[in-house]
């Protein structure tokens, strides 16, 4: 596993696992995974993703930090095969992520990317609703909607405080009530991992307790293995039981957020100095910016 | 204090509760209505039936104007004897022979074939609004319609078009014009991050400039006789159909359907951007491939019969999204449905407003979609994404 030296991230049960990567606590193995994104059939640019290895555990909330342009988003991406690494291989939850086809994919992972633009009218139910397409193996994924998929969807709707919605265009609705629908959407694919894109970057601060509760809710009743990006190292911080720190597409750090947030690394990939104390209620560290 | 204060705050409760009830019950109605969003087979079944009621309907009403008036007892009559034709009890009824030969030759086949291209024309307007997320996207305003009319061009002018049985090299070549023009076009769009409506927009206007200027060029080296013919079809029409040439068209729109019909879900999911698509289990490449064959082939056909005819795959669909869904598991149908009305309608204008002249029905469909395109750019850009 290739880890900067120098945070000694890495925690010991991961070490512990390393061994046997196809455990059933494992919910991503990583190996030397290579990405660029290309254009016809080169190279547009260098490796956006570097040579990475790492394992994602299954139960746990992974909060993946890093500067702009470091390969959060990417990796996300290549977690929900939207993309495929051109070198390297993942496994999920023991399988081989390129083997299976994409409505498998689907229905073991749902992804809520950063922004959600739509140009036609459809109501937010009918947007919750899409989610519930990897589960129907229909003529060319044609399929009828029934009850259990309208129950389903309406518990997820309102898990997300967005069942109101249900009528109103999704062309129409607040940023923040778009977000939560698509959340909402994710979790009516039923998957076993949910990946988040800044899940609370469009959010007021009222939105983003509740989504951040509503992710540890799902993390702790439904065991959901969720892997988060975010820009926000307090939260990330405060609700992930792990985190990845990634710089220009490498593995810089992982661990604990007590073992990764901490000055010294955080400056080193940053680059810039930063004041972490302990939050006053959670004792976990809290990232201040310098005056 | 002032212990009044207490009174008032012990009787909130019961008004708390009942608001509380309320806002349940309003939620309720709210959830139940909602739920009416679902796709199920009985809703799908409502909205198709009920616009193929209305095509049925508008079929009839067309065969009745023209020329020579006819009464509807009459078209009745033939209209019912083509029914139960099969069944053996095929009885003119007493229909002169002159009526009948003119329902049934002259005016059923051209009202059958502005039925097939307006269908035609809404749903590749459909498939192509949702493969370019752009609601404006038209076969004709992209280019893709004289692109496949280039093709057509080419075969007529080089005698291509003379064909051999039911394998006529003029749909193919506007097929292959078609295809050719769509790929320009998702390159372009495909080429930047963050495509807007308008380069679309001005990559289309500038196509069909091209186009154009190719098909202006053939012209202008054919013989003249031939090129008045290939003027009055460039202007889009509908004159002379017959049953066989039918019949092929209905081969051709029918390959097409059939796979754009089969990827309905996954252009749901597509509007919602290919990464998301794809995470949602679509495989991306290969719906976009047959969705490009399905609209190049729907596209060649109807131009290679009828040249081209602008503006029916915009407001069409947009005017069956605003009432009745965006979904294309209903939408794509019931736009077909409705787009068939439509040319129906406009073409029975067209032939008989200035009778026994008629002009193309390119005419009606550029002045009653020209202005809605406007309408739309003009009030509707922060839904297209333009602010």
């Amino acid at each position: 596993m290739v880890v900067d030296d120098s945070p000694n991230a890495v925690g010991n049960e991961i070490t512990n696992t390393m061994n046997d990567p196809f455990t059933s606590n494992v919910a991503y193995s990583l190996k030397d995974v290579s990405f660029s994104y290309t254009k016809g059939k080169r190279a547009a640019s260098e490796s956006v993703l570097k040579e990475l290895s790492c394992l994602i555990l299954s139960g746990r909330i992974l909060g993946i930090l890093g500067p702009n342009g470091s390969g959060k988003s990417t990796l996300l991406k290549l977690l929900a095969r939207v993309y495929q690494p051109q070198t390297g291989t993942i496994a999920i939850l023991g399988e081989s992520l390129s083997g299976l086809s994409q409505l498998n994919v689907a229905k073991r992972v749902a992804l809520v990317p950063q922004e959600t633009l739509q140009v036609f009218p459809f109501t937010i139910a009918e947007m919750v609703l899409m989610g519930r397409s990897p589960h129907h193996q229909g003529w060319g994924g044609w399929h009828w909607e029934d009850a259990h998929d309208w129950a389903v969807a309406q518990s997820a709707m309102e898990e997300l405080d967005v069942a109101h919605l249900g009528n109103r265009l999704v062309t129409e609705v607040s940023g923040g009530e778009r977000q939560r629908a698509v959340i909402a959407r994710a979790l009516v694919q039923e998957p076993q991992i949910l990946l988040l894109d800044e899940p609370t970057a469009f959010l007021d601060l009222h939105h983003q307790l509740d989504i951040a509760r509503v992710i540890k809710r799902l993390n702790r009743d439904r065991g959901l293995t969720v892997v988060m990006v975010s820009h926000d190292l307090n939260l990330a911080s405060q609700y992930c039981d792990q985190v990845l720190l990634l710089n220009h597409g490498r593995l810089a750090a992982m661990g604990s957020p007590q073992t990764v947030i901490k000055p010294e690394v955080i400056e080193a990939v940053y680059g810039c100095s930063v004041l972490v104390d302990q939050h006053p209620q959670s004792g976990l560290p809290r990232v201040s910016l310098p005056v | 204090m002032k212990p009044t204060l207490n009174v008032p705050s012990l009787t909130p409760p019961p008004a708390a509760l009942s608001l509380d009830r309320m806002s349940s019950a309003a939620e309720r109605f709210n959830d139940a209505s909602a739920s009416s969003r679902m796709l199920t087979r009985s809703r799908w079944w409502r909205w198709v039936s009920s616009a193929s009621v209305l095509a049925v309907m508008a079929f009839v009403g067309c065969l009745g104007f023209g020329t020579q008036s006819i009464p509807y007892s009459e078209i009745m009559a033939v209209v019912m004897g083509l029914v139960l034709a099969p069944f053996g009890s095929a009885t003119e009824q007493g229909l002169s022979d002159a009526t009948s030969v003119i329902l049934l030759q002259v005016r059923m086949p051209r009202v059958v074939l502005a039925f097939l291209v307006g269908g035609s024309l809404a749903m590749v307007g459909v498939a192509l609004q949702a493969l370019l997320r752009n609601p404006l996207a038209d076969p004709f305003v992209i280019g893709i319609s004289s692109g496949a009319a280039l093709g057509a061009a080419i075969a007529l002018l080089f005698g291509l078009g003379i064909s051999v049985g039911s394998l006529s090299a003029l749909p193919v070549c506007a097929f292959a014009g078609a295809l050719l023009s769509l790929m320009i076009m998702y390159r372009i769009s495909a080429a930047q991050y963050g495509f807007s409506v308008y380069t679309l927009l001005l990559a289309g206007v500038v196509l069909n400039a091209i186009f154009s200027a190719f098909i202006m060029f053939l012209t202008s080296i054919a013989d003249p006789n031939r090129a008045f013919g290939m003027y009055a079809w460039l202007m889009g029409s509908l004159t002379g159909p017959d049953w066989s040439t039918l019949g092929i068209l209905v081969l051709y729109l029918g390959a097409g359907l059939v796979l754009l019909g089969m990827h309905a879900q996954s252009l749901n999911l597509l509007t919602l951007g290919e990464e998301t698509a794809r995470s949602l289990g679509v495989e991306v490449e290969r719906v976009k491939k047959s969705v490009f064959l399905a609209a190049a082939l729907l596209t060649g056909a109807v131009v290679s019969f009828s040249g081209i005819i602008g503006f029916v795959g915009l407001i069409i669909p947009h005017a069956v999204r605003l009432v009745v869904s965006a979904d294309h598991r209903l939408l794509l149908p019931v736009a077909g449905l409705v787009g068939g009305v439509f040319l129906m309608l406009a073409d029975t204008v067209a032939r008989t407003a200035l009778s026994p002249s008629e002009f193309p029905v390119g005419v009606i469909t550029a002045l009653v979609g020209g202005p809605i395109f406007l309408w739309l750019l003009t009030t509707r850009q922060t839904q297209l994404g333009m602010k």
